[in-house]
């Protein structure tokens, strides 16, 4: 048990408590969108610290992990925005709350369906 | 396909190589060395994302802060949605905003629609032409010019020196 464990355990964790900081929000937001804003990539930041944790208490995993938080970085921008273009264009409605919806007023004036 | 773009796709393959294999014994270097050359010469024909990326100095150490810059923000938008998540009252004001966005290039927008969609709190629901409509947790100002200025301009002043 060396100090490296213990520091890549507390990263762990710390990552961890980011991905249950997202689900709860998952579960509070109040529509498709603001769930997206959590559900999809505030657990990047979780998982990127989860595994960073991994590589410090074990060094020679480091290289896999690396490409492993490359992969993620570069697919999970790229899901959230189809995910969320979707929903728009399926006709998904904000929240109630919201404030503004630019994009729909956008396609109203251009007259797309 | 030129040198350059021959050169930056066989290190891309031999770096990605590198660190799944994660040792450097000889045969093994020899062999991804190998393979990276004939995937390039086999495969990449014109590869956008590299034709359009400036190798001067300059851009390349902008590259190297961007890197860093985007870690500082992505940390610093999580913590703050993360807070909105547990506040009692649900301290969320969400609505899609549209911005504008000086950057020419294909791939310098989709980088900035990446690393604003990578940032809790905004992400890119659309983009036509030079605009961009992204959903934002917080709307502080529906304004095009105002909502640019705060969600984009962080970007784009290192995304216009390596991706004009």
């Amino acid at each position: 048990m060396g100090i490296l464990h213990i520091i890549g355990g507390a990263v762990s964790i710390l990552g961890a408590l980011f991905l249950l900081l997202a689900s709860i929000g998952l579960i509070r937001m109040p529509d498709v969108y603001n769930r997206m804003q959590t559900g999809t990539k505030a657990t990047t930041f979780g998982t990127i610290m989860f595994l960073g944790g991994i590589g410090i208490a074990t060094p020679s995993m480091a290289t896999k992990l690396i490409i492993l938080v490359l992969f993620i970085v570069l697919t999970n921008p790229v899901s959230s925005h189809v995910l969320a273009r979707a929903a728009h264009f399926a006709g998904v409605p904000l929240a109630d709350r919201s404030v503004t919806d630019k994009l729909a007023e956008h396609r109203a004036k251009e007259g797309v369906q | 396909m030129g040198i350059k773009n021959f050169i930056l796709s066989v290190l891309i393959l031999f770096g990605t190589w590198l660190l799944l294999g994660g040792t450097f014994r000889s045969d093994v270097l020899i062999v991804g060395g190998a393979l990276a050359v004939l995937i390039t010469l086999l495969f990449v024909r014109q590869p956008k994302a590299l034709t359009t990326l400036k190798v001067r100095p300059y851009a390349l150490l902008m590259l190297f802060v961007y890197f860093w810059v985007f870690l500082f923000e992505l940390l610093k938008s999580n913590l703050d949605v993360a807070l909105r998540v547990v506040s009692p009252r649900l301290n969320i004001n969400p609505g899609i905003v549209m911005v504008k966005t000086k950057l020419k290039s294909p791939m310098g927008r989709l980088l900035l629609a990446n690393s604003i969609t990578l940032t809790p709190g905004t992400l890119t629901v659309e983009i036509q032409d030079d605009h961009l409509f992204i959903h934002w947790i917080d709307v502080s100002s529906t304004d095009v010019d105002a909502a640019s200025e705060k969600i984009v301009k962080g970007f784009e002043k290192y995304l216009e020196v390596f991706y004009g």
